[in-house]
C-alpha cells in the first residue's frame, strides 16, 4: 500500500501547479475566454510544449508513456484552474481511443500531429435518445463498394465544433440498443455532409450537436474492428470519466479552501462568520465530501485500465458518482455560505459550482453510473 | 374543518379565472415559462401591471381609499393559485408589495397621495436600498449616512443586491440617521429620486450571465428630509413590518405548476425506447417533492387562517421561507437531472423569450440551466436560511 507519488508524478504536479498559479489567474482566465473560439491557442502549445498532450499515450506511439495516475494528478491540478482547453476532448477521449482502437497508419496520421498540439479532435458517442448511454446507437455506417456511407446524428460533442478530426461511433449492424454492432470511425471535420451546431457550456467550454447527412468515407475510415467497437468506447469513456473525477476533486479543494478564507475574513454580529458553529459545521461537511471524493478518484484512477471490465466499471462508476453528488453538495454550500457575492459572475466560486455542476453532465451522470454500479454486485457468500 | 370555499369565494374564483382567460395572452406566457430569473423582465412586468390595474386587482392588500382591492387572505390565496396554474407573471413586489404598504401604514397623507397613485399607473418604479457590502445578514450594522443639512439630507455610502435599480426611478432606502444608541434605534426609512445627482448605478451579473441585480452608490445626495417615512430613527420599524410582508405570501401554486412542467418535460424527454416518465429513481424524486408541496399548500392555508383571524404569524413565515426556497432549489436541481448531458447547456441570449430558434430544438432546455444557477439565491435573499433557521430554533425552544 502506498498513495505517495513517483519523483515523476510530484514534478508534473509542480509544473501544473506553476502554470496555473502563474498562466492561468481568474483574470487570465476570463481574457482567455474571451478569445473567439473561447480558449487559447497559445495556451494550447505550452501544453504540448510541456507534454502534457502526450502524456497518457505509450513510448511506442510517441507518447510519455503515462497512466491513469499521472493523468489523475495532472488534471487535479487542471482542475483547480478551471481550464477551458479541450484538453480532455483531444487527449483523453478522442486521442485514447485512436491510441487503443487505430492501426499504424492512422495513429501516424493523427496521433503525432495531435500530441503535437496540431490537431484538435472529438469523440461522438453519445445520441440523444441514448442520454448517457454509449451503447445505444442509431447513427448507421454502410458499407458502399470500398466506402462507408453515414447518417446519423449525434449529441453533446465536447469541443465538436472546434475540432479537425472526429471519432464517431455507428451501426454496422444490429439494432439501437444492442451491444453489437457497433463501430469507431474517423471523420475529417470539412467531410461533405457533417454539419455542426455549436453550443457553449455552462462552465466555459464548447460542445456541438452532429449530424451525418450521407457522409461518404473510405474504407481505411474505420478505427479497429468493425462491429466491435463499443468496448473500445467504454474503455476510453472509463478513463477520461475517472480523469473528470481528478479534476472535480481539484475544484472541490479549491473550492473548500477559498469558502473557509471568506468565513474567516467576512464578519457579521460582530464575529468572523467562521465562528458560527452552523457554518463551522457546513465546512466539516464540504471538506468530507471532497475527501470521499478524492478516495473513490484514486480507486478510479487506479482500476481506469483495468483487464478486468466489472472491476474497472464498478471502480469508475464509483467515483463518477461521488464525485457528482460531492461536487453538487460543496458547489452549492460554497455558493450560500458565500451568501450574495457567491451568485455574482465576479468572484470565482461561482466559476467552480459551474464546473461542478457541468462535470456531473459529462461521460455519465451520478444517477447514470449509480446505476451501472449496482448493476455489477460483489457477489454474495452463501 | 374542512377546505371548501364558501359561495362568494367560489363565485371570486370564478371571476379569477375569467380574467385569467381573456388577459392572459400566449405571449406572457411563454415569457413567464422561459424567465430564467427571481422577477420577469420589465416590459412583461409592465404589461402585466397594466392589465391588473385596470382590473382593479394591481394591490389586493391595499384599502380600497388607495386604489388597493382590500382582498381577503382567502381571496388573495384563490388569486395566487388560479394565476399560477395559468403560468400568469407576478408583479414586481417592490413598489405594490414593499413600499405601498409601508407609505400607507407610516406616511404622511401628503406622502399617500404623492407615491401610490404613481406606484399603481406604473409611472414610478422602485427599487430596494437595504443591503450592503458589509452588513448582509447583519442589517442593522448597515453605514450608508443621511446627514441633516438644512431642510435635506445628504446621503453617502452603497447599496448592495439593489434588483431593478437600472429600471428604477425611486429607491426606497434604510440610512443611518443617528450612530448613537442601539445600531437598530438609528436607522431611518427613506424615498430617494434615482435622477438625484451623485447617484450611480453599476451592474452586477449573476453566475449565469442574467443582469437582475446591481450596485448603487451615494455620493452626496441631496434627498428633501419631507422624503422620510416615519420619525427620524423608526427605519428599522417600517423595515420588520415590510419584512413580514415580504416573507408571508403564497408559493405552494407556483411550485405546482413547475412540479407539472417537469412531469411534462420528463413525458417529452426520450429515454432509449421510453422516455423519462418511467424512469423510477427521477420519478419518485418528483413525486416526494410533490408531496412535500402539497403539505406546504395546507400549511399556507392554515397561516392565512391564522391571519384571518388577526393573529400575527409565528415562526410560520419563517418556516414558509425556508421551505418554498429549499424546494424551489430541490425542482431546479431535478430539472438538471432530466435535462441530462444538456444540464451543461448555456444559452447566453437574453432575454430568452426573445430568441428566435433554439439550438437544442426545445426551448425549455435553455431556461433549466440559468434557472438552477440563480435559484442558488432563494435561500440567501430575504433572510438567508442559516437567519430563518436562527428564528424557528429561538421560538422551539423558548430561549
Amino acid at each position: 500500500m502506498d498513495f505517495s507519488l513517483t519523483e515523476e508524478q510530484r514534478l508534473l504536479q509542480e509544473s501544473v501547479q506553476r502554470f496555473v498559479q502563474d498562466s492561468y489567474s481568474f483574470e487570465q482566465r476570463r481574457a482567455i475566454m474571451a478569445n473567439p473560439e473561447g480558449f487559447s491557442r497559445e495556451v494550447w502549445s505550452q501544453f504540448a510544449e510541456m507534454g502534457w498532450l502526450a502524456l497518457p499515450f505509450d513510448e511506442a506511439d510517441g507518447g510519455l508513456g503515462g497512466g491513469p495516475v499521472d493523468t489523475l494528478v495532472m488534471l487535479e491540478a487542471l482542475g483547480e484552474g478551471l481550464v477551458v482547453e479541450p484538453l480532455v476532448a483531444t487527449v483523453l477521449l478522442a486521442g485514447r481511443a485512436l491510441a487503443q482502437a487505430g492501426d499504424d497508419t492512422q495513429k501516424a496520421e493523427w496521433l503525432a500531429a495531435l500530441m503535437e498540439g496540431r490537431l484538435l479532435a472529438a469523440l461522438a458517442v453519445y445520441e440523444r435518445r441514448g442520454r448517457h448511454a454509449p451503447d445505444w446507437v442509431e447513427t448507421r455506417a454502410a458499407r458502399v463498394g470500398d466506402s462507408w456511407r453515414l447518417d446519423g446524428s449525434k449529441s453533446a460533442v465536447l469541443h465538436g465544433a472546434c475540432a479537425d478530426l472526429l471519432l464517431v461511433s455507428a451501426r454496422t449492424a444490429g439494432s439501437p440498443e444492442e451491444p453489437k454492432g457497433i463501430s469507431l470511425f474517423a471523420i475529417p471535420a470539412d467531410t461533405p455532409g457533417v454539419s455542426r451546431t455549436p453550443w457553449q457550456t455552462i462552465d466555459g467550454l464548447q460542445a456541438c450537436e452532429l449530424t451525418l447527412e450521407a457522409v461518404k468515407l473510405p474504407g481505411e475510415a474505420l478505427v479497429g474492428e468493425q462491429d466491435d467497437g463499443l468496448w473500445q468506447v467504454e474503455t476510453v469513456l472509463d478513463e477520461a470519466a475517472a480523469a473528470l473525477c481528478a479534476e472535480a476533486v481539484g475544484a472541490m479543494s479549491a473550492l473548500t479552501r477559498i469558502t473557509a478564507d471568506y468565513l474567516r475574513q467576512r464578519k457579521q454580529f460582530g464575529q468572523p462568520l467562521a465562528a458560527f458553529q452552523v457554518l463551522q459545521h457546513r465546512m466539516a461537511d464540504m471538506s468530507m465530501e471532497t475527501e470521499r471524493a478524492r478516495s473513490l478518484a484514486i480507486l478510479a484512477a487506479l482500476y481506469a485500465r483495468s483487464e478486468d471490465t466489472a472491476t474497472r466499471e464498478r471502480a469508475v462508476s464509483a467515483a463518477k458518482f461521488q464525485a457528482g453528488r460531492s461536487g453538487r453538495f460543496v458547489g452549492q454550500q460554497a455558493v450560500q455560505l458565500h451568501g450574495g457575492i457567491g451568485i455574482s459572475d465576479e468572484l470565482s466560486v461561482g466559476h467552480y459550482f459551474k464546473r461542478l455542476t457541468a462535470l456531473d453532465a459529462r461521460l455519465g451522470s451520478a444517477d447514470w453510473h449509480l446505476t451501472r454500479f449496482a448493476a455489477r454486485p460483489v457477489a454474495v457468500a452463501g | 374543518m374542512d377546505l371548501q370555499f364558501s359561495a362568494e369565494e367560489r363565485a371570486f374564483q370564478r371571476d379569477v379565472r375569467e380574467f385569467l382567460e381573456s388577459e392572459l395572452t400566449p405571449e406572457l406566457k411563454r415569457a413567464v415559462s422561459l424567465t430564467p430569473t427571481v422577477f420577469v423582465e420589465k416590459d412583461i412586468a409592465d404589461e402585466w401591471h397594466a392589465r391588473l390595474n385596470r382590473r382593479g386587482w394591481l394591490a389586493p392588500l391595499w384599502p380600497k381609499q388607495y386604489g388597493g382591492a382590500e382582498w381577503t387572505p382567502v381571496q388573495q390565496f384563490i388569486y395566487e393559485s388560479e394565476a399560477a396554474r395559468a403560468g400568469a407573471p407576478t408583479t414586481i413586489p417592490m413598489g405594490v408589495r414593499m413600499v405601498g404598504p409601508v407609505i400607507i401604514r407610516f406616511g404622511s397623507e401628503a406622502q399617500k397621495a404623492c407615491y401610490l397613485p404613481r406606484i399603481l399607473s406604473g409611472e414610478d418604479t422602485w427599487c430596494q436600498g437595504y443591503s450592503e457590502p458589509g452588513s448582509g445578514s447583519d442589517l442593522a450594522s448597515l453605514k450608508t449616512r443621511a446627514e441633516p443639512e438644512g431642510e435635506d439630507y445628504l446621503v453617502n455610502g452603497t447599496k448592495l443586491w439593489t434588483t431593478h435599480a437600472h429600471y428604477a426611478n425611486w429607491i426606497f432606502c434604510l440610512v443611518r440617521t443617528s450612530s448613537e444608541g442601539r445600531p437598530q434605534a438609528g436607522i431611518s426609512f427613506l424615498l430617494i429620486d434615482m435622477n438625484s445627482p451623485g447617484i450611480s448605478v453599476t451592474p452586477i451579473r449573476s453566475l449565469s450571465g442574467d443582469h437582475e441585480v446591481n450596485q448603487v452608490f451615494f455620493d452626496n445626495v441631496r434627498v428633501p428630509q419631507a422624503n422620510r417615512i416615519g420619525d427620524e430613527g423608526q427605519g428599522w420599524t417600517c423595515a420588520k413590518f415590510l419584512l413580514e410582508h415580504e416573507r408571508g405570501g403564497v408559493f405552494s401554486h407556483r411550485l405546482m405548476a413547475m412540479v407539472q412542467e417537469l412531469r411534462r418535460l420528463m413525458i417529452d424527454t426520450p429515454d432509449g425506447e421510453a422516455t423519462l416518465l418511467e424512469d423510477a429513481r427521477l420519478r419518485e424524486r418528483l413525486a416526494a417533492l410533490e408531496v412535500r408541496v402539497l403539505s406546504l399548500e395546507i400549511t399556507e392555508m392554515r397561516v392565512l387562517s391564522k391571519l384571518r383571524a388577526g393573529d400575527p404569524p409565528g415562526a410560520e413565515s419563517s418556516m414558509l421561507k425556508v421551505e418554498w426556497s429549499e424546494l424551489q432549489q430541490a425542482l431546479t436541481e431535478l430539472a438538471m437531472d432530466i435535462a441530462g448531458p444538456y444540464a451543461q447547456f448555456f444559452e447566453p441570449g437574453r432575454p430568452l423569450y426573445a430568441l428566435a430558434g433554439h439550438t437544442l430544438g426545445d426551448e425549455r432546455l435553455a431556461r433549466i440551466p440559468p434557472d438552477y444557477l440563480n435559484t442558488r439565491a432563494a435561500s440567501i435573499f430575504a433572510g438567508t436560511n442559516e437567519i430563518q433557521r436562527n428564528i424557528i430554533a429561538r421560538l422551539t425552544l423558548g430561549a
